[in-house]
């Protein structure tokens, strides 16, 4: 495309299937302890 | 949903529900900011909206000097991300939230007070110098910790990662209890079929090359406290005596993190309204030869909180840090930020996405009297006691509240680009300025979407420098 360049290929949506497993680091034991940020944990599904 | 901004240069499409995010021109941030507004007064569908071409080329034709050959190319552009769905996308996910509610039947993080003691006074501490309300300082005992990690072993159903956070107060002033439940929970790993990850927050007054050594070995992340800049870290991070504790603790950081290596720790700040201009202390933490960083804003109604005419400086300053970020990347002297560290393509789940924190449900804390409690936020407020680890959860009402909390029964997040980063915010947060977990803290939500789109002009600009190498 000319004008429009995506940055990433993966969607939301695609991560419903095997979505889920709760494997993944709670947010809030990472660093913040004060706030909620989740979009950046890491997925942890070794499915 | 589509959120359309410009920052640095960068103008950026983050289609909200896909998590897609695109980077524009002129021509068609123009187009997008016409179907935005339609959207708005409810003439177009949110949705998948059809775009008729002819009637959208001839309003932004006349509208700006753009040539119609180029609006007529954006607006296919367009269209084909529509009819690929990577842009207006629906949201499907709200059908999802009993999976969500099923996943939260087990707990698996625990926040471990084993000290509600602390070493510092620091004036902004949510626990009042680790006592958390209470006036009463303690330490948990070993058999008050051990019976909580069978507690979580036991509620943990078939997840195998467990999180346990040694938090206070300060977690050294129990340093033998720490090195005991450790050990305790190495020992049952095997038979339980689980993997404690233990972590560890300090105020880093005590450490010394044998508890560093311990928590090299043992913790997955240790999260050392100091807020930057001496000036300002003396002004909040001070010793019962009132003294400042930058002098002390420096030297002892440098040495942790120097040992510590590539394994995962996090220099944390805090930062206040008297430190707006707090790229300044991330530049310190940078000279001090830190790298894994976090600054958080501190969440209070006293004077030195954050407030609403604050914001635009703070926008400001987390461009600020934005650039700086940038800048050390592309020098090949790259350092982390906690809230700049989005990763578009391998990130969470929408269905964690959809959870948020857990708090109550997932997650829970444990005082040194063994009372569990929804986070570690509310400890204190003894209203909020959910069961103690003799007794197991003996109030269900609460858990079944936090449960039902998501991004769909917050009206505010309803139609805001953010909801899947922060999954509606904090709880505690929520609670403490509007004693409803279903309201938002609002100034919150401002300096969350503003990292939220720093850390996705920052991708976008990381990956532009890619292509030109």
């Amino acid at each position: 495309m000319k004008h429009i360049k995506t940055l990433n290929k993966k969607s939301l949506q695609s991560t419903l299937k095997k979505g889920g497993c709760g494997e993944c680091q709670t947010s809030c034991q990472s660093a913040c302890k004060t706030s909620c940020t989740v979009g950046n944990q890491k997925c942890e599904n070794k499915k | 949903m589509v959120h359309a901004y410009s920052l640095e240069g960068y103008n950026i499409l983050l289609d909200v529900n896909s998590g897609l995010v695109h980077v524009v021109d002129e021509i068609v941030l123009n187009i997008i900011g016409t179907i935005n507004q339609d959207i708005e007064e409810g003439k177009l569908s949110s949705s998948c909206p059809e775009i008729d071409v002819s009637e959208y080329s001839k309003r932004v034709l006349s509208e700006t000097d753009l040539k119609e050959e180029d609006v007529l190319e954006a607006l296919s552009e367009i269209r084909e991300l529509i009819g690929q769905d990577a842009l207006y996308t629906k949201d499907i996910y709200e059908p999802q939230l009993p999976k969500v509610h099923a996943r939260q039947s087990v707990i698996k993080a625990m926040c471990l007070h084993i000290a509600h003691d602390c070493n510092l006074a620091c004036k902004y501490c949510f626990a009042e110098g680790g006592e958390y309300h209470s006036h009463d300082r303690s330490l948990m005992s070993f058999e008050t910790g051990k019976k909580a990690l069978d507690f979580l072993v036991e509620n943990s159903g078939a997840r195998i990662n467990l999180e346990v956070d040694f938090f206070g107060g300060e977690p050294l002033m129990n340093f033998d209890v720490v090195k005991q439940l450790v050990a305790y929970g190495r020992s049952i790993e095997k038979e339980k079929n689980k993997n404690f990850r233990f972590t560890l927050t300090t105020n880093a007054v005590l450490l010394n090359d044998e508890i560093g050594e311990f928590l090299n070995r043992e913790m997955a992340n240790v999260v050392l406290s100091i807020d930057g800049r001496k000036e300002v870290n003396d002004r909040m991070r001070v010793t019962r005596g009132g003294k400042g504790s930058y002098d002390m603790i420096v030297p002892k950081i440098q040495r942790f993190v120097k040992q510590r290596g590539d394994k995962d720790h996090y220099i944390r700040g805090t930062f206040t309204r008297y430190n707006l201009d707090f790229t300044n202390d991330i530049q310190e933490f940078l000279d001090l030869g830190f790298e894994n960083l976090s600054i958080e804003p501190v969440v209070t109604t006293a004077d030195y909180g954050i407030r609403e005419e604050d914001l635009p400086q703070i926008m400001e300053e987390y461009e600020k840090l934005a650039r700086l970020y940038i800048d050390r990347r592309v020098e090949g002297r790259p350092f982390t930020f906690f809230h700049f560290m989005i990763d578009l393509d391998q990130g969470p789940c929408v269905i964690k996405r959809l959870s948020g924190c857990g708090s109550g449900t997932e997650y829970i804390a444990v005082t040194p009297k063994g009372e569990i409690y929804p986070c570690h936020q509310f400890v204190g407020q003894e209203e909020f006691i959910i069961g103690n680890v003799d007794e197991g959860i003996l109030n269900n009402d609460i858990p079944d509240q936090f449960r039902n909390a998501s991004v769909y029964t917050k009206d505010k997040c309803d139609q805001c680009f953010a909801k899947f980063y922060c999954s509606g915010g904090c709880p505690a947060n929520s609670w403490n300025f509007s004693k409803d977990i279903n309201k938002v803290y609002e100034i919150g939500c401002e300096m969350q979407k503003k990292r939220v789109e720093c850390a996705i002009m920052i991708k976008a600009a990381l990956a532009e420098r890619e292509e030109h190498e």
